[in-house]
């Protein structure tokens, strides 16, 4: 309270240049909109002057996946070489849990070995939940694989499983290196952190073609596209963390006469355990968010389940399988969660071999013993089709009675938002003169971050209308920004109740959770169903996916309010509301706008989505160039999606660390 | 008294391995040219899956390996290329083209014929429309204002809405709406998937509706409706403006028929000669595919049952494809 007081008693109201920049910026835009200066070329970007960079990239690409020689070998071999590697675990594991081996023995008989018995798995797994010590978490365990084993996803949760379970170490090994290797060099960092944001906002539609070239149709690409999208989160983290670790502890370190390698392994990366592990969280929630579009280059499994019912419209079976995948991610991640927590124990002798190992011991002797007996007792190796049940048929009449009975409120519904919020917006985004607009985000770009922010600004938004996408990244950005708006608006509030209620916190983390592991098609399709093709139904789906950080971040933010604030408040007589509009929502609000960056990042990422419904930006041009077999195009429209993330979130940033400091909170961090 | 549990354990697993992996040996197949497995896509339509199936499990009695990949339409076309599957599922010229042409042309992709099936795409309606269009199928009546009233939604106000495929499938309803004077606007669904899914949840609340669909499909089997009737298509109508009713401008007509191809990837012609050969052999009428996707789609039977019956209940028609 005093200290945002005194704050203002010492910032002079006086309005600084760079401020006045951006209402010069503001008039540049009126006066080349309304044509009071007469530069039609500002207005529209001349066609005359597009670069077409998809051609030229097309060509590149092309020369890259079928003629660059690397000498010995050529770039493809290469990378069909790195493909069959990644297969290798892949295949191993799908062999184990779904397919079992089949040797080939003297005389040309076949042996076949049966995969592992699913009553065996599900024993070893629930075990391994029980001996975590966390009760809750064993009772979920048992209850997830009871499901999918009793609505007959068996083999599809397997399927999906093999291919998860390595690409999430994958994952975690890489970021974990290239994190530590941009926390040592400088070089690194400078290259690693752009590439990262390149890989987190580029739509995979847009690299799927070369992807699927390179490295062959099947678990490899899959896996491949997946790690694209699923590793940055844990580099990030790591070279964050590395940053944080406090002068003491690598002091404490060299002093015990640590190598730099010890150091590093033995020391620093221990010590930021707890915090590597919302890395590995991520990881794994964003390899599952892959889940689909990994099944269709060849992973298959419950991803294919999803597509394969939605597109015939059978939603329940569609959102059992979608069920599936978001108990596989949140049983994947607790275990391991549960497993970081465990402090090391430390004796003074090793343990013998046998206490060591005794529960894996029993766990291995528990899934092959039920698989053997399985070959007599076919129950225990397979869940017989009799036994299973499916509620597919509940839900889907539960999307026909509210599309029947209800639509006379949802058309209404949709009417006025199309009417006052969509059009308005769009038609305001798309009306907008380029340069005018290149003009004022610089400017913003200027009074936030300086020279360097401005200059980056200015050359990202450019080449989106130099190679001829302004208007379909306007729409992109009229939606996102729509969606962000919403978002932010109904998810703020959500985060500020749930943090003041317990009861309300914990529901709101299922909802939340549920959210962002449920694969978007799932919903979309009856988000279809009820609001018809069109950018409505987008932004239904959009928003959906995209509240759930502004939920966590504004949640989590006023947690983190020192409580000697609101103590201070409180004693001041300040009442509940006063406490959270003059000291809570102002000291959390770093946290809330970092909720948004992520809201907008999420909102940017479900651009593909939008396309699959329907509407005519930026994610539409990657699948025109997929069916087009035109890579460049789709890889240009997508650095467009990337440069309008990296300008969004660079301002955002800038935005927060200068409140920051203007509130005081950088020491406290 | 560990030790000993886990001497017995260790050799309980030994000794039923063996058991077990002795109880477990299978006959081998005979298998003619190679026992690599035939990849064969499964895009996951009913009417492409069936179709697969049956090819899939014809070839497998000859004594192939077969491994049914699931794939997307258009990517699948890339992994055909590159020799990473083997048999693409059908590709429609009406709408994938673009990616057939290139495909073929690159030398890496065999086109293997036609399936037989003369495959109709166009703008199509559920029965009760008419009530809101009198005269249809005639394309005239989409000329009426109360027709282009019930059809209009708050995205096209004041014109009508027709509901069409993705933009890549390449329609030319613009073209053709503007020759023909109809006031109606394009709406583009993104996907198959919510294309499918506006116009299904619109039949269900009996919402008047106007949308592109195609046949052999699971809609039009499921939903009494019909195909909207242009004047008939001829060459002239797309490349010569005097052509048809509006003399200025072309494609005043219905659209061509298509053709559903088949692929596959180049090298495995040395392979499994024979599983090609089965497969340029193949043929299906529209008619029999028709009844096929109803016995799926309405029935509930599943694909690959689907397409077992079919193989059992017509050897006459596949035998000679074997031989």
């Amino acid at each position: 309270m005093t200290e945002t007081k005194l704050i203002h008693a010492i910032s002079p109201p006086r309005i600084k240049p760079s401020i006045a920049l951006i209402f010069v910026a503001i008039l540049a835009v009126i006066l080349i909109k309304f044509q009071w200066l007469a530069l039609p070329w500002a207005n529209d970007y001349p066609g005359t002057w597009v670069i077409p960079l998809g051609d030229s990239l097309s060509v590149k690409i092309k020369w890259l996946v079928n003629e660059a020689d690397l000498g010995l070998f050529t770039f493809k071999e290469f990378t069909r070489a790195i493909g069959s590697l990644l297969n290798v675990p892949v295949l191993f594991l799908r062999g184990l849990l779904v397919t079992g081996f089949t040797v080939e023995g003297a005389h040309d008989a076949l042996l076949h070995i049966p995969p592992l018995s699913w009553l065996g798995i599900t024993i070893g797994i629930v075990l391994l939940a029980a001996s975590l010590g966390d009760r809750r978490l064993t009772v979920f365990v048992v209850i997830s694989f009871l499901y999918v084993a009793f609505v007959g996803l068996w083999e599809s949760t397997m399927l999906t499983l093999a291919s998860i379970i390595v690409a999430v170490l994958i994952g975690i090994i890489t970021g974990l290196l290239l994190g530590i290797a941009a926390f040592k060099w400088v070089v690194m960092d400078r290259v690693l952190m752009p590439a990262f944001d390149f890989m987190q906002t580029m739509p995979v539609f847009a690299y799927l073609v070369p992807v699927l070239m390179l490295f062959g149709y099947g678990p490899a690409a899959a896996m491949v596209v997946t790690l694209i999208y699923a590793m940055p989160p844990m580099a990030r983290v790591t070279r964050i963390s590395l940053a944080q670790v406090s002068g003491e502890t690598v002091e404490f370190g060299r002093i015990a006469g640590s190598s730099a390698r010890q150091l590093m392994w033995k020391v620093m990366l221990p010590s930021i355990r707890p915090r590597l592990m919302v890395g590995v969280n991520q990881v794994i929630m964003l390899t599952l968010n892959m889940v689909i579009i990994a099944s269709l280059i060849g992973a298959g499994g419950l991803g294919f389940d999803v597509w394969q019912a939605l597109k015939a419209l059978r939603i329940g079976q569609g959102a059992e399988a979608g069920i599936a995948i978001t108990l596989v991610a949140v049983v994947l991640d607790r275990i391991s969660q549960q497993f970081a927590a465990r402090r090391p124990v430390h004796r003074n002798t090793a343990p013998s071999f046998s206490k060591k190992y005794a529960l894996l011991t029993i766990i291995v002797a528990i899934v092959i013993g039920t698989t053997i007996i399985g070959h007599w007792v076919p129950v225990i190796s397979r869940v017989p089709d009799s036994w299973t049940f499916s509620t597919g048929k509940f839900w889907d009449n539960i999307i026909d009675w509210i599309n029947i009975n209800l639509y006379d409120y949802i058309d209404g519904f949709r009417r006025f938002f199309f009417i006052y919020l969509l059009k308005p917006s769009k038609s305001f985004m798309l009306s907008l003169p380029w340069l005018g607009t290149v003009l004022f985000i610089s400017a913003v770009g200027y009074h936030l971050g300086r020279l360097r922010l401005a200059i980056l600004c200015t050359v990202l938004i450019s080449f989106i209308a130099i190679v001829g996408l302004w208007e379909k990244a306007m729409i992109s950005a009229y939606l996102v920004g729509v969606c962000v708006f919403l978002a932010s608006i109904v998810g703020i509030p959500i985060g500020v109740i749930s943090a003041g209620n317990e009861r309300i916190h914990n529901i709101v983390q299922v909802i939340i959770d549920t959210l962002q592991t449920l694969p978007s098609f799932v919903y979309l399709i009856p988000v279809i169903m009820l609001f018809g093709v069109g950018e409505f139904s987008a932004m239904v789906a959009v928003v959906m996916y995209a509240i759930v950080p502004a939920i966590r971040y504004t949640d989590h933010g006023i947690r983190q309010v020192a409580p000697h604030l609101i103590e201070a408040a409180r004693a001041m007589g300040c009442t509940r509301m006063q406490i959270l509009r003059r000291v809570q929502l102002p000291l959390a609000l770093p946290d809330i706008m970092l909720g948004v960056n992520q809201t907008l990042m999420m909102g940017l990422s479900m651009l593909i989505i939008t396309a699959l419904v329907g509407t005519r930006d930026l994610g539409q041009e990657t699948l025109i160039a997929l069916s087009k077999v035109d890579p460049g195009r789709g890889v240009t429209a997508g650095i467009c999606v990337a440069f309008i993330a990296i300008v969004a979130g660079r301002l955002i940033n800038a935005w927060v660390q200068k409140h920051k400091s203007e509130l005081g909170l950088d020491a406290a961090h | 008294m560990l030790k000993i549990i886990r001497k017995i354990l260790i050799r309980t697993i030994i000794w039923g391995l063996a058991f077990g992996v002795t109880g477990m040996t299978v006959a081998k197949a005979d298998v003619p040219e190679s026992k690599d497995p035939v990849k064969i896509v499964m895009m996951g339509y009913s009417g492409d899956n069936i179709i697969m199936f049956i090819y899939g499990e014809l070839i497998k009695k000859l004594g192939y390996n077969v491994e049914y990949t699931p794939a997307d339409y258009i990517g699948q076309f890339t992994g055909v290329g590159a020799g990473d599957l083997h048999i693409a599922s059908p590709g429609w010229d009406t709408t994938a083209k673009a990616v057939l042409d290139e495909a073929f042309s690159s030398g890496n992709v065999l086109n293997m014929g036609n399936i037989g099936i003369a495959v109709n795409e166009d703008w199509w309606y559920p029965l009760y429309v008419k009530d809101y269009c009198p005269g249809l199928p005639d394309w005239k009546a989409l000329l009426e204002p109360d027709c282009v009233n019930a059809l209009s939604v708050v995205e096209t106000e004041p014109k009508a809405r027709f509901l069409s495929g993705p933009l890549e499938w390449g329609g030319t309803d613009p073209e053709r709406i503007a020759a023909l004077d109809l006031d109606f606007e394009v709406i583009n669904a993104g996907s198959d998937g919510a294309l499918s899914a506006d116009l299904v949840a619109a039949i269900k609340r009996k919402q008047p509706i106007i949308a592109w669909s195609w046949e052999p499909y699971w809609i039009p089997a499921l939903y009494p409706g019909e195909f909207v009737k242009w004047p008939e298509y001829d060459d002239a109508c797309y490349d010569d403006p005097s052509w048809g009713v509006n003399s200025s401008m072309t494609h005043d007509c219905g659209r061509p028929n298509g053709h559903m191809w088949k692929a596959a990837w180049a090298g495995g012609e040395k392979i499994w000669p024979k599983a090609y050969d089965v497969w340029r052999k193949f043929t299906l009428d529209a008619k029999t595919a028709g009844e096929l996707v109803f016995q799926s789609d309405v029935e509930g039977m599943d694909t690959k049952a689907v397409a077992q019956k079919w193989i059992a209940d017509n050897e006459s028609t596949w035998k000679s494809w074997l031989e």
